[in-house]
């Protein structure tokens, strides 16, 4: 278990998942969470379910990967935060040694009226990249429902990101998407993001940072559409480009009503030079101060 | 006579073909607070910049004695490791990073608390937070210096270090350019605002990148005040056309 203590494997309050490729290793659940993991030679396939009004205490863990340089792990899980429930998923990604391996996620989510879901994904990669992660997840907000994403690709070269979510949002509900990838070598991220704010007072916020270096390249698509009165939305993407490294940021941003708003923005280039500037006048060395700058970025 | 700590001859540096800084002379001693007066437009902000080593800020000539050594070959970090830094006019936002690692660069074993309190800042409230767009213009000002205390330079270049403040908070920034020296070092104090200045222990004041007067403040002052050019642009300026 990455991100976590191994402890948390014997407690019994505490709920997870262990998967390698499509075997699961271990798991338990808790009260007020319902869990329906099926082991099949393509994928794992599954349900989690928190029953209505329950809220799980402690995070729900997860942890998927691969020990090995080659393989695949496909899972398909449907996500269901009934009605008032309250959920924190923990979710670990493990692939330290793969080198052609393929890891792909189809997720439906759904968050009932007044329920919540903070989902945290940590992705952690050996130094090979040539990986393919495809995560993928359709997502529909319920009223006065939340939900938080917070996805962060750190530690390693990863190969190829393709990351696809959509998300629906209905009448006072709360869309956060944030997103944090350091880029190396001949890693390629594509990102898309879409936030459909249907409801009235609906709410939408996507944040992107990300970091490329070597020759890493980076596509990021933030979509937020507002249909409703008073729905709100704000779309913004930083990326910082070091080395031969490429980045595109393309925000697109409709409303369909008159009484809802959605704004963007969206900066890519170097290191800022007056933050560069303003470290090194306080005795940083211009390499120390890139550093403090872009591990600020990304946290 | 001790040599001054900060000895600049013949500084010159040009933008565009247009001299900035004209074969400017300054000295500042040891713990002197030296007020730097002049129009928008006169050269002060561009001294800073120079002084500093920032990037596209390479004098044509002149030469910049620091505490005895030539400033000029040295990169930026070097001369704020020799004990040079410079509090900018509009502070950068830094996303992600802490109050207490602004307060601690380069030296993680410092305590930041004392200057925070020194401008007036909970280190309770403050220190966690970050140096990002969250924070008003005046706290930004107020970590600025804060930062600049922590780092004990031996001369501190002030760029309007009252602009963005409330009139109740001047005094505490006198104070902490009183700390300053207190605590051994130099400030060459970039200023627009009279009161600021006169707690200076000379003064001088620059026009179209030259300086044409120093003195004690209030003479500096007097000086600026009546000044003939109501342009620094050396069209219009008594002192400096040819």
């Amino acid at each position: 278990m990455v991100g976590a203590e191994p402890a948390i494997l014997d407690d019994t309050s505490i709920a997870h998942i262990v998967a390698h490729g499509h075997r699961i290793l271990s798991h338990r659940t808790v009260p007020g969470l319902r869990v329906d993991m099926e082991e099949t030679p393509d994928a794992l396939v599954g349900k989690l379910i928190v029953e209505a009004g329950a809220q799980i205490a402690q995070p729900i863990h997860m942890c998927f990967g691969l020990a090995h340089p080659t393989g695949k792990q496909q899972i398909k899980i449907d996500v269901q935060i009934l009605e008032g429930a309250q959920a924190r998923v923990l979710s670990h990604c493990l692939f330290p040694f793969a080198q052609a391996a393929e890891h792909r996620m189809q997720a439906m989510m759904d968050i009932g009226p007044g329920a919540s879901l903070t989902y945290t994904e940590g992705h952690y990669h050996g130094p090979h990249g040539g990986m393919q992660v495809l995560p993928h997840a359709t997502i529909k907000i319920g009223k006065g429902a939340r939900y938080f994403s917070d996805f962060s690709l750190l530690s390693g070269s990863v190969g190829r990101l393709d990351i696809d979510y959509l998300v629906e949002v209905e009448d006072e509900g709360i869309a956060e998407l944030s997103a944090k990838i350091f880029a190396h070598k001949t890693d390629h991220i594509t990102l898309k993001e879409a936030v459909m704010l249907r409801g009235e007072r609906s709410r939408g916020l996507i944040k992107t940072r990300v970091v490329l270096e070597g020759q890493a390249q980076a596509d990021i698509t933030g979509i937020t559409e507002a249909y409703a009165k008073g729905a709100r939305g704000h779309v913004d993407c930083m990326e910082i480009v070091q080395g031969q490294a490429r980045a595109s940021a393309i925000p697109i941003v409709r409303v369909f009503h008159p009484e809802a708003k959605v704004t963007h923005e969206a900066a890519i280039g170097s290191v800022d030079k007056k933050e560069l500037e303003t470290l090194i006048t306080r005795g940083l060395s211009p390499e120390q101060a890139v550093e403090l700058i872009v591990s600020g970025i990304l946290r | 006579m001790p040599s001054p700590l900060l000895d600049i001859h013949n500084l010159t540096f040009e933008a565009d073909r247009h001299a900035i800084l004209d074969r400017l002379d300054l000295a500042i001693d040891s713990q002197e607070i030296h007020a730097l007066l002049g129009a928008n437009g006169s050269g002060k902000t561009t001294l800073a910049y120079v002084l500093m080593g920032c990037e596209s800020y390479a004098p044509g000539a002149g030469t910049v004695l620091f505490d005895g050594t030539d400033l000029l070959p040295m990169k930026m970090h070097e001369r704020a490791r020799l004990g040079l830094t410079l509090a900018w006019q509009e502070p950068a936002r830094f996303e992600g990073v802490t109050v207490r690692e602004y307060l601690t660069l380069g030296k993680p074993d410092c305590d930041p608390e004392p200057a925070l309190r020194q401008v007036g800042l909970a280190p309770d409230r403050y220190l966690s937070r970050r140096v990002d767009k969250a924070l008003s213009g005046g706290e930004r000002h107020r970590i600025e210096l804060a930062s600049v205390l922590s780092m004990k330079p031996k001369l501190a270049i002030l760029d309007e270090p009252s602009a963005g403040i409330d009139m109740l908070s001047i005094n505490h920034i006198i104070d902490i350019i009183r700390a300053l020296k207190a605590a051994g070092g130099s400030v060459l104090l970039i200023t627009h605002q009279e009161e600021v200045a006169l707690i200076a222990d000379r003064a001088s004041q620059l026009c179209a990148g030259r300086i044409i007067f120093s003195g004690s403040p209030h003479e500096a002052v007097d000086h600026f005040r009546g000044r003939t050019c109501v342009r620094c642009d050396g069209q219009l300026c008594d002192y400096v056309r040819p």
